[in-house]
This record gives C-alpha cells, sequence and structure tokens, in this order.
C-alpha cells in the first residue's frame, strides 16, 4: 500500500516536471472539478467587475439608451473639460482631499496608539472590555451611524446641546455649520473606527519575539523604551502597507456617510466627488458626464497608488507588490 | 508573572498608570453616547426634549418603541432586511468557498492569472454609473436580486479564506486523499470545510452584517417601497426626519406630539441595531481571528 503510493507520488512529480501542452490539459482534465466550482464566481467577477471597466468607454461618448455603450457616438473629451470647467471643479476637489486628508491624519494613528496601549496592560477583564466596546461600533450601520450624530448634535435634544446647556452656553446647530463639517466627519469616524482598525496592530504586536522584551528588561530598559525601540519598529511593515492602500484611495471618498450628512446648510463643505456623480448621473440621468467624472477619480487614485508604492519600495523595501 | 525578577521603577509605574487612565477615558467615550441612547429611548417623550437624561433612564417608559412599532413600514423593512441578510449570505459564502479553495491549491493550473485578475478589481473600479447600467441591462433593476447578485462576492473575502485554507489545509493532506481516489469535491466537501469553521463563521458574520447595514444598493437599484431594505426607512425616519403620522397618531398634544417624535428616533436606532449588536460579543474571538488571518497576507 505505502509502496504503491509512493509510486504514485513518483509518477505524478514525473508528469509535472515536464510541462508541455499535452501536460497542461492533463493537469486541467484531472482537477476538472476545480474548473467547474470556479465557473460561477468567475463570470461573476467577468459581469460586475470587467464587464463596467469596459462600461467607463461611455465618459468619451454621447451615452444614449438606445444606442448602448458601443452604438454611442464618440465625442471625446468633451465631458472631462465641461468637469474641468465647472465653477465647483476645485470646490469638490478641495473637500474631498480635506476630508481624507484630515481623516489620515487623525484618523491614521489613531488605531496604532490604541493598539499600542492595550499592549501594555495585562490579559485580563479590563483589557477584554476595552476590546470588546472598542471593536462594537464597527458594526453600527452608516445610517444609525449618521443618525447618532445628527441626534447627538441636535440642537433642541441632542446630548451635545445638554453639556452645552449644563454649561450656560446656547446650543447651536452644529450640523448647519460648514466649518465644522470636516472635524464632524473626521471625528465619528475616528469614534467608530479606531478599535476595529487596532486589530491589525494588535496582531502584529502579539508576534514580537519575547527575548526581545527579556534582553531589554535585562538592560534596564523603561517601558517607554521597550515601546519606542521595540514595539513600533516592529509595526513599521503594516503601517507602510496600509499607509500606501490609504493614500491610493485619497481621491474616492465613500459616499454613503456624506451624502447622509449633507443638508443645505453645509453643502458647500459636503459637496464631494462621489456625491456630485450620484447626483448629476443617477439623479440627473446624466449618465456620460458622471462616468467621466469616476474615471478620472479611479484614475488619479491608481496613479496615486503606484507612485506611493513606489516611494515606499525605495524607502523603506516594504511594498505591496 | 513570576519571572518578574526586577521590580518595576516608579517612572515605569506612573506611566502603566497614564496608560490605564487613556484606555478608561476611551472606553467612556465609545460607551457614553451609546448608554445615553439606550437610556433616553426608554425614557419619556418629556424627559428627553428637556434634556433630562444623563446616564440613566428618567421617567422609564415604552412609548418610543410603541411608537415605532405602529409603523408598519419598519415590519415591512425589517423582514426584507432578513431576506437580504440571510439569503444574500448564503450566495456569498457560496461563492467565496467555491473560488477560494480551488485558489489555495497547488495543482490547480491557472491560479497565478486567476489570482492577478481577482487582486486587480480591487483597485480599479468601474464606477457608479457603469456598474448601474450592468445591472440594468441585465434587468435586475427594482428586484429583490439587486440586492444580492450585484454584491455576490468581495474579493477581500476570497484572499482571507484562501489564505485559510493554505494555511490549515497541509498539500500533503489533499495529496494522499488523491492518491486514494478521493475527488477534488468530496475532499473539499468533507475534510476542508469541517476544518474550516472558524473562517466559514467569520466570513457569515462580516457578510451579514455587511447586508443587514447595506443601503446604498437599494438607495440606487429599488423604487418600489415594498422591497426595501430597514436601512432605507431608517434613513427617511432619522435623517430626512419623514415621521409617519400614524406613528404618533394617539397623541393630541402638538408638544408631546413633537417629544414622541424626538423619542421614538432613539428607540429606532436601538431596535435596529440590536440584531447585529447582541450576535456580536459572541462571535467576537472568531471575527478578530479572522481579522488576523486576513492582515497576515496584507
Amino acid at each position: 500500500m505505502a509502496g504503491a503510493r509512493s509510486e504514485a507520488v513518483l509518477q505524478r512529480q514525473a508528469a509535472q516536471g515536464k510541462p508541455n501542452k499535452y501536460g497542461v490539459y492533463k493537469k486541467i482534465k484531472k482537477h476538472w472539478q476545480f474548473y467547474l466550482l470556479v465557473f460561477a464566481p468567475l463570470l461573476y467577477i467577468a459581469i460586475f467587475k470587467y464587464v463596467p471597466m469596459f462600461g467607463v468607454l461611455i465618459a468619451f461618448k454621447e451615452y444614449n439608451v438606445v444606442q448602448g455603450v458601443f452604438g454611442s457616438p464618440w465625442v471625446g473629451f468633451k465631458y472631462f473639460k465641461q468637469f474641468f470647467d465647472t465653477p465647483f471643479f476645485w470646490q469638490y476637489i478641495k473637500n474631498t482631499l480635506g476630508i481624507t486628508l484630515y481623516g489620515l491624519i487623525v484618523g491614521f494613528p489613531a488605531p496604532i496608539v490604541l493598539a499600542l496601549a492595550l499592549n501594555e496592560i495585562r490579559n485580563g477583564w479590563f483589557k477584554k472590555s476595552v476590546q470588546m466596546v472598542t471593536y462594537a461600533p464597527y458594526f453600527i450601520s452608516t445610517v444609525i451611524m449618521v443618525s447618532i450624530i445628527i441626534v447627538n448634535l441636535s440642537p433642541h435634544v441632542g446630548l451635545f446641546s445638554n453639556i452645552l446647556t449644563a454649561f450656560g452656553v446656547e446650543p447651536v446647530d452644529l450640523m448647519g455649520k460648514p466649518e465644522l463639517f470636516k472635524s464632524i466627519y473626521v471625528w465619528s469616524d475616528v469614534w467608530q473606527y479606531t478599535g476595529y482598525g487596532a486589530i491589525i496592530y494588535i496582531a502584529a504586536l502579539s508576534g514580537v519575539n519575547p527575548d526581545l522584551y527579556e534582553a531589554a528588561k535585562v538592560d534596564g530598559a523603561t517601558r517607554l523604551q521597550k515601546i519606542v525601540h521595540i514595539d513600533i519598529p516592529s509595526l513599521v511593515p503594516v503601517t507602510v502597507i496600509l499607509l500606501i492602500l490609504n493614500l491610493g484611495n485619497v481621491m474616492s471618498l465613500g459616499f454613503e456617510k456624506i451624502y447622509l450628512m449633507q443638508n443645505p446648510l453645509n453643502q458647500t463643505a459636503s459637496e464631494v466627488i462621489s456625491t456630485y456623480v450620484y447626483k448629476v448621473g443617477l439623479l440627473g440621468a446624466n449618465f456620460s458626464f458622471s462616468a467621466a467624472i469616476g474615471l478620472f477619480n479611479s484614475v488619479v487614485n491608481f496613479v496615486l497608488l503606484i507612485v506611493v508604492n513606489t516611494a515606499a519600495k525605495k524607502l523603506s523595501s516594504t511594498s505591496l507588490w | 508573572m513570576g519571572k518578574r525578577a526586577i521590580r518595576e521603577s516608579a517612572a515605569d509605574r506612573l506611566f502603566i498608570a497614564a496608560v490605564y487612565l487613556f484606555l478608561t477615558v476611551v472606553l467612556c467615550v465609545i460607551l457614553f453616547p451609546l448608554l445615553y441612547i439606550l437610556s433616553a429611548s426608554f425614557s419619556s417623550p418629556a424627559a428627553v426634549t428637556s434634556g433630562k437624561v444623563w446616564l440613566w433612564p428618567v421617567d422609564f417608559s415604552l412609548e418610543g418603541y410603541k411608537a415605532v412599532f405602529r409603523n408598519a413600514n419598519i415590519l415591512i423593512g425589517y423582514g426584507n432586511s432578513l431576506f437580504y441578510a440571510v439569503f444574500g449570505t448564503l450566495v456569498n459564502v457560496a461563492m467565496t468557498v467555491m473560488i477560494a479553495y480551488p485558489l489555495a491549491r497547488k495543482t490547480f493550473y491557472g491560479r497565478g492569472a486567476i489570482m492577478f485578475a481577482l487582486a486587480f478589481t480591487m483597485f480599479f473600479d468601474g464606477g457608479l454609473i457603469p456598474n448601474y447600467l450592468v445591472v440594468k441591462s441585465l434587468g435586475l433593476l427594482d428586484t429583490r436580486l439587486a440586492m444580492i447578485v450585484p454584491g455576490a462576492l468581495a474579493v477581500f473575502q476570497v484572499i482571507v479564506a484562501r489564505t485559510f485554507f493554505q494555511t490549515t489545509i497541509p498539500d500533503e493532506l489533499a495529496e494522499a486523499a488523491e492518491i486514494d481516489g478521493c475527488s477534488d469535491f468530496k475532499f473539499m466537501v468533507n475534510v476542508v470545510l469541517p476544518l474550516s469553521k472558524p473562517i466559514l463563521a467569520v466570513m457569515t458574520l462580516m457578510y451579514a452584517v455587511g447586508h443587514w447595514n447595506a443601503y446604498f444598493n437599494a438607495l440606487i437599484y429599488l423604487k418600489n417601497a415594498n422591497l426595501f431594505p430597514l436601512q432605507i426607512f431608517l434613513r427617511n425616519i432619522l435623517i430626512l426626519n419623514t415621521v409617519d403620522p400614524a406613528m404618533v397618531a394617539n397623541v393630541n398634544d402638538l408638544l408631546v406630539q413633537q417629544g414622541l417624535k424626538d423619542l421614538l428616533k432613539y428607540s429606532l436606532i436601538v431596535v435596529s441595531s440590536a440584531p447585529v449588536l447582541i450576535i456580536y460579543p459572541f462571535v467576537q474571538k472568531h471575527f478578530v481571528k479572522g481579522v488576523m488571518i486576513g492582515s497576515l497576507k496584507g
């Protein structure tokens, strides 16, 4: 039995050693069930991921329903020009970048700080409760999250106005102030996602070799020194990867939360590219114009990702590819 | 702890005290708004409007909850969301396993190319309008399928599951099974899946929460209010502030009516978040594990 098994392995290895056309066919035939399994998922990817990529062609066309994506007449860069000439073009770019960069500056280090702090304390009920409570807001839906913001900040019943009133300050409608919009958006994100974001860093910290701490203790290092010289360096690779991914996304600010937070009063600060795409495209039925803006956005992101990744490769030898 | 031969210095003890203080503040900042909403939802309309609620319910009452369940839309939305979450998650998990398992096997010829094709979609996306046009041309607009099919698979979950299969199911095991005449399909169902319960649990949780919380697809693909998920009704009531008159119909006094309108928002937030937050503590461990598996691969 054992002999037969090793013979079969040898045969198979011999077959794998000679990659020719016949070999490939044989391999596929032998594992035909794999191809049956991946058929439906691949079909999905083709239809819902790759077909839309070709659908961006309408950005260069005068799309109409009758002629469809391929039949509609070419207009070249007309819609891109139209977008760049929009009086609000710079305002939308500024709002988008302003919110994402602000979010990155505040929101990116927050999970690292939380993970470092949690790593300092002993495993026990306190640590467990902090983890459990800080992860929980991640599961709150965007609609509920925005409602919590609106309700808590509302001038007549909210928690925040209660606090203001307690200090003798007249409550104001904070959601209606354009200058506060970015801060409300970013800090509520910090509230919701810091705990979840910390998990990945906690995982990285738990992988640190305990010998390093022992050695540091023997050398008389303080806790702070251990954080600076052991913990933080061990977080660098995962931090760089996450930073690359985030920087490659600065132009794509999620639509859901910002759209829900918009109101006529804060419009000047809250109109961003994704909400504009939705309004012109689906509400205004101007498909080509909207697709052009979307494509512009994707291309900027893609280029940024490549630039940042190349820079990271040069500077720190950690990169996505 | 017995190994701690060298006693901590005063500076270190001060430092650790600061860490505890910091974490306590974080804990309070996150808990306080949640507790406030919970307490307010169980208070009387008057107590909420006059700002008497701080940490505990004032004049305990269930008026808010009664008002919520007077609205038929909430029940319709609850039912629809449940439907989308159950069937959507079933499709998601099946599809994810179907592609993630072959991708984890070295004997699957062409897996490199397929992996690249998948990963590429994470960085380049057709955008809102082209996606909408695909859904439209397939005739899915305004059907229940529009809530399930366009999001049938998340590439990120495929990568997580594939990493899990690769690290927990050794190639030798699959080879041995193959030699014994076990087909790939049989091996997957009888060996791989029973060994992969943790990742299946995480995947189910992540997909189910995603379905329960989703509102964007419904916003763009659905017009028929009978198909709306809960989140759309929530948006109408909580954010657009359109309260169904039936919910406050039994109250004649305008001032009390306004108070009830405010109160029922708190109750509604609790009612709609409850399913997810009740399940959460039970799956927390698995879910942390799942995120960590995902992070291994980056």
